[in-house]
């Protein structure tokens, strides 16, 4: 278990390693001058040589790499171009809005698709489970923006239950802060939940096929007994994969949810940061979104782990 | 007021307290949550070229020497007065006794000796950094009087003293204000929150009239979508520059909201390379010119929102000349028979950069499938603003599409090194006589003159001007029509109930 655990953080910092690489390199490609670019196509050359030299883009190219990579191991992500905040308190702040997004929309989902599944596993064939079928597809069909603006002009608009956009804070309060981030978790939750359903509605029904449930049901079992105790277990590893694919997901998906709801998260931060060539703040708030993904698929592999003993010992 | 909708179940609980807060809202209500759509990278004017700067603190939290009201015309702000010599080199500023910065210091000239001393310096990062390359030096005489002398007469002195980039800092708050701005405006800074909102408070010290509203709220909306929803689910109250046109239609049939259609500085042009064959030749110019139609590229990209133009020039400002819309009217015979007589009967191919905005990559489509009219067939090449300030804007492209948004820029004609590569030792002679011209009068009468030089020669191809549609709350008044500077001033705004 320890040497499984090891091979698998000791690749989890090479693909770390390797994704400070690339992003440092494919921003470096990118043309232009951030600095001509802060100040606007008016500005005096020596205006602009002066910016230059503040933000420190004079000094070579690997200078600045290691200068990055040793701010990191420190934790300093170095300070942002456009705002004159370090890119730690700028995600620092953010990530107070994405994370619970995130996790709430995939609580919202896994709550929604494994109950849907499961039933419609178990109802395998008859009506019921046809409908929950076509339900899903439409709900995987639709892209999530267009979703949330129906849910904006449904519940802000019409009946005016939450505000269209926006986020008060926490410090408003646990109650405004969960009504503003209800909608965007639900346009971000229900096309999941839809792929999700549909993934553990086709697991179970392949572990209901096998052997073993039948040598439960010749035991005496009933079916739900059979349904919950053997079968469920069996049936999470794909579930689990596939949310561990969709937290991914979810944390790009926020980019586009964000602007929607005009959220003040991680995904608006990168966005606007982007169009600004705010170099720092993107390097940081992609390297995080890399750490996420890679820490996630880390976390899924224990997981499995813990499911199926089998795993642990085969990769041995 | 805003998070009181609750769902049915809470209804009762709250009944009371909902009851004994509405009361308040009976009398006038003195708050604006103004939407915006970019959020400015920090709230220093001085440093920084982005609009968004301007948007928020312009005219509510700093103020400078003079300022630009609604149509453009130059006031006294921190200046009560001054005077200008005979020739046209030293200002005298009389200034306003009694102003404190927010922070409780006094406002005298040694600040503004600071303030255009900081912009002015070698290691000035100010965007505006050419607004201030005439003055030699600038004198204190007393705290109430300022004495500024020029290199050489520049007859939009004052007027440059009223961009937000020229605004009156403190030297002992100077470097804070990209985070916590303090000037001596009717609103003082009070919150940002990040990717959220920005807050600004009525100033009860302030040395003029005091404001009407005691809070507005800058709340960043970027997405078009979005602010519709914002504005039908009465979460802003405005929105000065509206970025959805494609709701305006909605907005306009709905009566709790006024739809106001303005103008902007914003030229919009077809920038040409003068210095590159084959548009070098006027006559493969004027082709084009005689070739644009503007209407079609308003109606097609910009939803039928704003003025076409025949020179680079605002609409608005009391020296446009409007006929010079027909110098060259559309005419495809016309512009065939120009491009076959400058040797190119069958036309010939050439790049079209455009950058991100909407009024260029739209544009643009519109443009090229006009020009293949005459057989002129462009090769469109989408850049991003990085890019575009790397290769069009230092001179290396054919055409492009960019909307010029400074205020009063036709100067910008007369440098034979600016990326239109354009050098007219005629226009040259007329902006330099403006620049030393302080009489009104003389100077609209020469800023004509640049006009219709500028249009004869087709340097570049002129659309149209940049719309300004503002969208708010019925009720609410005062905001900007126009926008002569990029500013949304709230110092005369209320509510009318």
């Amino acid at each position: 278990m320890s040497y499984f655990l090891f091979r698998r953080l000791l690749s989890l910092l090479l693909t770390l390693l390797l994704a400070t690489i690339v992003i440092f390199a494919v921003l470096e490609i990118v043309p232009g001058d951030p600095a001509r670019l802060m100040l606007g196509i008016n500005a005096t050359e020596d205006a602009v040589a002066a910016l230059r030299e503040q933000l420190g883009l004079n000094q070579p190219l690997l200078t600045r790499y290691f200068s990055w990579i040793g701010g990191l191991l420190q934790g300093d992500l170095g300070r942002s171009f456009t705002y004159s905040s370090s890119v730690g308190e700028l995600i620092g702040e953010r990530i107070w809005v994405s994370l619970p997004l995130a996790l709430l929309a995939l609580t919202l989902s896994t709550v929604i698709a494994v109950p849907v599944g499961l039933y419609a596993a178990a109802r395998r064939g008859r009506a019921s489970d046809t409908a929950i079928m076509a339900a899903t597809q439409f709900g995987i069909a639709i892209p999530n923006f267009w979703f949330a603006l129906l849910l904006v002009y449904l519940f802000a608009i019409v009946l005016r239950w939450v505000p269209a956009g926006g986020f008060p804070g926490w410090e408003a309060g646990i109650w405004p802060a969960l009504k503003a981030l209800a909608l965007p978790a639900i346009a971000l939750a229900l096309p999941q939940a839809a792929i999700l359903s549909r993934i553990a509605r086709s697991a179970l029904i392949e572990v209901l096929g096998e052997d073993f449930i039948r040598t439960a049901r010749a035991k005496g079992l009933t079916r739900s007994q059979t349904l919950w105790h053997h079968a469920l277990r069996n049936a999470l590893i794909p579930v689990v994969t596939i949310m561990g694919l969709q937290f991914a997901f979810l944390l790009a998906g926020t980019i586009i949810i964000e602007n929607v709801f005009y959220l003040p998260g991680l995904g608006r931060l990168v966005f606007q940061a982007i169009t600004q060539h705010d170099l720092p703040v993107v390097q940081g708030t992609v390297l995080l979104l890399v750490a996420s993904v890679v820490l996630t698929n880390f976390l899924v592999d224990l997981v499995y782990a813990w499911i199926d003993p089998r795993l642990r010992k085969t990769a041995q | 007021m805003s998070y009181h909708r609750f769902p049915t179940g809470l209804a009762a609980a709250l009944f009371l307290s909902t009851a004994l807060l509405s009361a308040p809202a009976l009398a006038a209500k003195d708050t604006l949550v103004m939407g915006v759509v970019l959020e400015p990278p920090h709230l220093d004017p001085t440093a920084g070229a982005a609009a968004a700067i301007d948007e928020v603190v312009y005219a509510n939290v700093f103020e400078g020497l003079t300022r630009i009201n609604e149509n453009g015309e130059v006031m006294p702000a921190l200046a009560e007065s001054w005077e200008v010599s005979e020739d046209g080199k030293t200002y005298t500023f009389k200034l306003r006794s009694g102003v404190k910065f927010h922070d409780g210091t006094d406002f005298d000239a040694e600040d503004v000796k600071f303030s255009l001393d900081r912009a002015r310096a070698d290691d000035s990062t100010n965007a505006q950094k050419g607004l201030f390359s005439a003055i030699e030096s600038v004198e204190v005489s007393d705290p109430q009087t300022v004495v500024v002398t020029l290199s050489n007469p520049a007859g939009s002195f004052l007027f440059n003293m009223g961009w937000g980039d020229a605004v009156i800092v403190a030297p002992e708050s100077a470097d804070g204000n990209k985070e916590n701005p303090v000037g001596t405006g009717p609103f003082k800074f009070s919150n940002w929150a990040k990717g959220s909102a920005i807050e600004i408070t009525r100033n009860d010290g302030y040395w003029g009239d005091a404001v009407a509203l005691s809070k507005a709220t800058f709340r960043i909306i970027p997405d078009a979508a979005a602010a519709t929803n914002a504005l039908l689910a009465g979460d802003v109250d405005a929105f000065a520059n509206f970025p959805a046109p494609e709701a305006l239609p909605q907005l306009e049939a709905d009566p709790r909201f006024a739809v106001v259609q303005g103008s902007t500085e914003g030229e919009t042009i077809l920038s040409t390379n003068n210095s590159k064959a084959p548009f070098s030749d006027i006559r493969v110019r004027q082709a084009i010119a005689h070739t644009i139609d503007r209407q079609a590229i308003i109606d097609g990209a910009m939803f039928g929102q704003g003025t076409p133009i025949g020179t680079h020039f605002a609409p608005h400002h009391p020296a446009y000349k409007a006929e010079l819309i027909d110098t060259y009217p559309h005419d495809i015979e016309k512009a065939k028979a120009l491009l076959a007589e400058a040797g190119f009967p069958e036309g010939f191919k050439a790049t079209l950069q455009l950058p991100p905005p909407t009024y260029a990559r739209r544009g643009g489509e519109i443009i090229a499938s006009q020009l293949r009219e005459i057989g002129i067939d462009l090769e469109i090449i989408p850049v991003e603003w990085k890019q575009w300030l790397e290769g069009p804007f230092k001179g290396d492209y054919d055409l492009t599409i960019v909307s010029h948004t400074e205020p009063l820029d036709i100067g910008i004609y007369a440098n034979p090194d600016y990326y239109f590569k354009y050098d007219s030792k005629e226009l040259q002679d007329v902006i330099a006589k403006l620049n030393v011209t302080a009489d009104t009068e003389e100077r609209y009468k020469l800023m004509g003159e640049a006009q219709t030089i500028i249009s004869k020669d087709a340097v570049n191809g002129y659309l149209f001007q940049l719309a300004k549609s503002g969208v708010w709350n019925a009720k609410i008044e005062g905001l900007w029509k126009n926008s002569p500077v990029q500013a949304n001033d709230l110092t005369g705004v209320h509510w009318n109930d």
